[in-house]
């Protein structure tokens, strides 16, 4: 067979031009600049700088604060992956239920989608704020001595918190859009097949769920590795100690409050190939397991 | 083998819309029962409602004497084949024949045994590891039909389970439906629209209408004898033709139409009509003047539509006529035929009730 060739025009270029301009203009260039800017030491008022090779990689990279910024990360990532994933899963299931009032649980559920994170950082602030917050005093009237300008695990708790907080309405929308898009006969039959309305969720739901699952998890990994910067940047800035530095406001730390530009490209050099590795583990290994 | 009793069977939704108005039914065992009916006529609902997926308003519905109103689909015992199969799209045609047991507890090989055999009989043995997407639609509906069997129900449900197959596929499975059931014996319950599986298939029909049952008989005794207007336009295809008349004390009269052997009919109400397309002959005397319209070649049999000269009209329609002839009968378009009928075997309606006169 072959295959029908039309005549070659110029339109389809143009149609994705605008793309591949943004695309070259706010990702390949500054990515181009990171890596030449990471093999370069500079003095710290900017007037002169020298090629030193690999030495930015691994002054930082084996620095004990990048190592604990990086196990941060991790550790910060999963648990607002996961959380925030597992209570907008039992939310959608919940209000998916709800005949009465449905559309008002289901709006109340969505409100927060449409708080920026750096807002949901200032709320964060005051509700934790030592003089004022409810939840500060709420905590401590509990019999938590909590004090998040001081406790590292205190502080790790507020960030976890209110990233969760801000991302379950996101992840929400797309379970509940996902449970109503399976068909309702095939629910009907799994009725009349298994009993146990658990058993049922496990066998039937939360597998259909599957590539609904999968897809929010890309989209909840990168949102904990960047778009939570607003947050910590509001909340906590990495105090107490760094505990709560992750990797991308440590690189902004680093190059914007430290001045060291070489150190803070490498560590964005870095943070990049972490990513790509991460991609690729993605959808090597667990959309094999989805079915479509 | 397992009887269903229904009493008084109603449902109301919460915004008062009313599906199902008053269903008495018994079902005797081993019996295939359809339920037919226009759409929106409660007939799935009714079944539903057997099914346990929706919810008895009042009445009770017994299956062996034993109550089910409140006892969850899965332990009512009864298997349901959906409209578009409705099979688990995530697992092999094997996951989804063995799921149902699986839950129930049954072992392994018991399992294996049971899907197999059912695999077996319905010709889908070579696809029990394929997943539902790799199947055209008369293998989902034998996959569907595989999932009930290996159940071994006391009651099969169908809801609509051929009307997303081709109608020659349709016929196929109408006629394996039909062996599968007499085989197993297991007390059938089918819901259509279509009044031939209707005819096919049922030991009794109970042609629904409005949420009622409008008539309930062997499908040959609900052709011959309907007890309504309703039922007697509704059963057998070509439709019945039906005639706006009134009656004069000897005459039913419609228009210039003028027919004699009637009596005992009331003569201040309107009435109707109703006469097979296969009672009508040609009659050099007959009282139906019919300009030929249509003519539709079957192959053994030829249908001649035309309106009747000088009959009441029906808003600005003329009465249409369908007149089964044979395959040699090609009168000219636009010509006229006369026709007769046999009184004695003609309908009579009341127009406004539609209860049956004679």
């Amino acid at each position: 067979m072959k295959r029908v060739q039309f005549e070659h025009s110029t339109i389809p270029y143009l149609f994705v031009a605008p793309q591949i301009v943004i695309i070259v203009v706010f990702f390949l260039w500054p990515a181009a600049q990171a890596i030449y800017q990471s093999f370069l030491l500079e003095d710290a008022w900017g007037l002169s700088s020298q090629f030193v090779w690999f030495r930015n990689y691994k002054d930082t990279i084996f620095s004990e604060s990048w190592l604990q910024a990086a196990s941060f990360t991790m550790v910060f990532s999963a648990l607002v992956t996961f959380l925030s994933l597992a209570i907008a899963l039992l939310l959608a299931v919940k209000a998916n239920e709800v005949i009465r009032g449905a559309s008002t649980y289901k709006t109340t559920l969505m409100w927060a989608y449409a708080i920026a994170p750096p807002v949901a950082g200032l709320m964060g602030n005051l509700m934790f704020n030592p003089l004022i917050g409810d939840l500060y005093k709420f905590f401590n009237a509990i019999g938590w001595d909590f004090d998040h300008k001081l406790d590292s695990f205190d502080a790790g708790f507020v960030v976890v918190l209110i990233a969760v907080w801000k991302q379950v309405s996101v992840n929400f929308i797309f379970f509940l859009s996902g449970l109503q898009g399976i068909p309702k006969s095939v629910n009907e039959a799994s009725m009349m097949d298994c009993k146990s309305s658990f058993r049922r969720f496990w066998t039937i739901t939360f597998p259909l769920l599957a590539p609904t699952t999968f897809f929010l998890m890309v989209i909840n990994i990168t949102y904990a590795f960047f778009e939570t910067f607003g947050i910590i940047d509001t909340t906590t800035r990495g105090a107490p100690g760094g505990a709560t530095n992750t990797l991308v406001f440590k690189v902004f730390q680093d190059g914007f409050r430290g001045a060291d530009l070489g150190g803070s490209s490498a560590q964005s050099v870095v943070l990049m190939l972490m990513v790509l590795a991460l991609t690729v583990v993605q959808f090597r290994f667990i959309e094999r397991k989805v079915h479509y | 083998m397992s009887k269903v009793q229904l009493t008084n069977v109603r449902k109301t939704y919460p915004n008062g819309a009313e599906a199902v108005r008053g269903v008495d039914m018994e079902i005797d065992s081993g019996e295939f029962i359809v339920f037919v009916g226009p759409s929106g006529c409660g007939k799935s609902t009714l079944l539903r409602m057997v099914a346990g997926l929706e919810s008895i308003t009042e009445g009770q519905i017994q299956i062996d004497d034993r109550m089910i109103n409140d006892v969850s689909p899965a332990d009512r015992d009864v298997a349901m084949v959906f409209q578009n199969y409705a099979l688990y799209p995530h697992m092999t045609v094997r996951g989804n024949m063995s799921y149902g047991l699986k839950n129930r507890g049954m072992p392994k090989e018991e399992i294996n045994q049971k899907v197999t055999e059912a695999a077996k009989m319905l010709r889908i043995a070579d696809f029990l590891d394929r997943q539902p997407n790799q199947l055209s639609g008369g293998q989902r509906q034998r996959v569907a039909m595989g999932r009930a069997i290996v159940r071994e129900p006391k009651v099969f449900l169908f809801d609509e389970p051929l009307s997303n197959l081709d109608a020659k596929l349709r016929v196929q499975m109408r006629i394996e439906i039909k062996r599968l059931q007499r085989r197993m014996n297991v007390t059938s319950i089918y819901v259509t629209h279509d009044q031939t599986e209707a005819m096919t298939l049922a030991d009794r029909l109970a042609v629904i209408n409005d949420g009622k049952i409008e008539q309930m008989g062997t499908p040959i005794d609900l052709y011959n004898n309907p007890a309504t207007l309703f039922v007697a336009s509704f059963i057998g295809s070509p439709q019945v033709n039906l005639l706006p008349a009134t009656f004069d004390g000897q005459h039913l009269v419609s228009g210039d139409v003028k027919l004699p052997g009637f009596t005992d009919l009331p003569t201040s109400t309107d009435l109707v009509l109703g006469i097979r397309p296969d009672e009508l002959h040609l009659d050099d005397n007959g009282q139906f003047p019919m300009r030929v319209d249509i003519v539709e070649q079957h192959g053994s049999d030829n249908l001649i539509y035309g309106g009747i000269l000088g009959a009441i009209n029906e808003g600005d329609e003329e009465t249409e006529f369908c007149f089964k002839a044979g395959q040699d009968m090609l009168p000219e378009l636009e010509s006229t035929l006369k026709l007769g009928f046999n009184a004695e075997r003609a309908m009579v309606f009341n127009k406004e009730s539609g209860e049956r006169l004679r």
